[in-house]
């Protein structure tokens, strides 16, 4: 059928779209020569001179640092505040709900200069401090988004039910509300993780100097130019997410409680 | 009954703090200069040039959300049409590019539309004169849609996914050709998808100073390396502020039209 060629054809059209450019950075990641344009011979040169630049590992080293950070302590803070917020009542749940989509609503770009004004009108000196303050601020929405459609689902009545059974409501929650909701807990922490780790616009303005991450290294590289190392950091990088992605598909095949795609789309739409 | 519901209680004074406080100071800053209520801020925007950078950044984000969605509709028809086995994998395809960090994804487009890139090289050889690429509406979009197309296609594909197939079988029953079934069936049930994946691409899109950046150059002006301009060059917090009150405006407006599509769908397109 030629209907159905065409089909393949153009979804091909489209991968090779997105591939390309990937591709390309990965081949020139490999070229002795330094322009881009020529191919010079096989290297890895590049990957050298990428572990030896110091201020890529130390950007590196704040990502992943403000990344697990920003991810744990938005968590807890995240979690308390659904628990709390699912025992309010619903009009003050909804308007603290509202107020926590501002920052997921908000273009990046107005929530960190809204910290940055924050940040420096009340004296306090942009760097590392700052900058994981934003990425728990931009962190928290998403780890209570998705928490509290769980919580809807059970946790009132079986909180009741173990304090009628005699439980302190500490007790309650530890033993029966948290193992409820604990794959929203896990999925709120992932997103959070990726978002802080990929995100560049509102770590730019609510960093200082001496601090950032690798998306800034990028960009202040990139904007001088195009650089091998580059190349051999997003071969690194591209290999990291393919191997990642490989290991949760198969993960979740063998777990086979959620359709693996669907799950991966709906997280994937977080980053 | 004894109520945990004081666990909110750090959240709200944090969202007070690190929420409210600072939207409000933008607010305060595009109002108020030295101390009195003044719209200068506003009426500098006024400016010829100014106004032309804000109409050029909407024209290029309706511009990549159109094609967006051109080539995101069918890419998810697709991918919701194959079998199981299939349907993953090429949904993890589409999502590996994606989970690669932004900047790198915007930097390789600089590696291909360069003058030295692989494109004008291939141009060479084919023995035809190199072309300038790079630094254009041309790539900026292309970096939009680059970057954005799985916004798109995710929602889209959701939507499609989740539809009722019998739907569609009705409608072939009833005699309607695939034209048919498409506009009168398959499209309208895939409204919610398309408003949110509009929604998706655009924001990002009018607001971003990155792809410009990188992909237009440094003179080159969207709303977005306007306002970083003013906080982080110019230094003039009050016309910075007031830029991204009026890029606040255009998110809230283009999302205002929106939510009218997404209306009567039970949350099938937010991401968690």
């Amino acid at each position: 059928m030629v209907k159905k060629w065409i089909g393949r054809l153009y979804a091909l059209g489209v991968f090779i779209f997105l591939y390309a450019p990937i591709a390309v950075l990965i081949a020139y990641s490999f070229n002795a020569g330094k322009s881009r344009g020529r191919w010079e011979g096989f290297t890895l040169k590049w990957y050298g001179t990428l572990f030896q630049n110091q201020q890529i590992s130390s950007a590196l080293y704040y990502t992943l640092l403000v990344a697990v950070l920003s991810a744990t302590i938005a968590t807890v803070i995240g979690v308390a505040a659904a628990i709390g917020l699912s025992q309010m009542k619903p009009r003050w749940q909804k308007a603290a709900m509202n107020v926590n989509y501002l920052p997921v609503l908000n273009p990046d770009i107005v929530t960190g200069i809204a910290l940055m004004l924050f940040f420096v009108s009340v004296g306090v000196r942009l760097g590392f401090g700052t900058m994981l303050l934003a990425h728990i601020v931009f962190n928290i929405p998403y780890v209570i988004l998705s928490v509290a459609p769980r919580l809807r689902k059970s946790s009132a009545r079986l909180m009741e039910a173990a304090m009628d059974l005699g439980a302190t409501p500490m007790q309650a929650l530890w033993k029966v509300v948290l193992p409820e909701i604990f794959p929203g807990i896990m999925s709120g922490f992932l997103i959070a993780f990726t978002l802080s780790i990929d995100d560049f616009v509102i770590s730019f303005f609510t960093t200082g100097s001496g601090v950032s991450n690798l998306s800034i290294e990028i960009y202040s590289m990139a904007r001088r130019g195009v650089k091998p190392e580059i190349n051999a950091l997003s071969t690194l990088l591209f290999l990291t997410v393919l191997l990642l992605l490989i290991g949760i598909n198969l993960l979740s095949k063998r777990g086979g409680k959620k359709k693996n795609g669907e799950g991966l789309a709906e997280q994937s739409l977080m980053v | 009954m004894k109520k945990t519901s004081w666990l909110a209680g750090p959240y709200l004074v944090w969202m007070g703090l690190f929420i409210v406080i600072p939207l409000v100071m933008i607010l305060v800053y595009a109002v108020m200069e030295e101390g009195t209520l003044s719209i200068e801020a506003f009426s500098k925007f006024m400016q010829p040039v100014y106004v032309k950078v804000l109409a050029r950044s909407v024209w290029l984000a309706l511009l990549s959300t159109a094609i967006c969605l051109f080539v995101g509709y069918p890419a998810a028809m697709f991918i919701a049409g194959r079998e199981k086995g299939v349907r993953n994998l090429l949904l993890m395809l589409f999502l590996v590019p994606m989970w690669m960090n932004f900047l790198l994804r915007t930097y390789a487009w600089m590696t291909l539309l360069g003058n030295n890139g692989l494109i004008n090289r291939f141009l060479g050889l084919l023995g035809l004169p190199a072309m300038a690429l790079m630094y254009n509406d041309v790539a900026v979009v292309l970096g939009m849609v680059y970057n954005f197309l799985p916004f798109m296609v995710l929602p889209i594909y959701t939507v499609l996914h989740r539809m009722d197939q019998s739907l569609i079988e009705a409608a072939r029953d009833l005699g309607a050709g695939s034209a048919g079934v498409f506009t009168k069936v398959t499209l309208p049930l895939s409204m919610p998808g398309i408003a949110s994946g509009i929604t998706m691409v655009f924001m990002p899109a009018v607001s971003t100073f990155v792809i410009s950046r990188l992909l237009g150059g440094g003179q080159y002006m969207l709303i977005g390396n306007l306002v970083e301009q003013q906080f982080l060059v110019q230094g003039d917090w009050n016309f910075g502020s007031a830029i991204s009150m009026i890029l606040i405006v255009v998110i809230l407006v283009s999302m205002g039209i929106m939510s009218r599509f997404e209306k009567g769908q039970e949350g099938g397109v937010t991401p968690w």
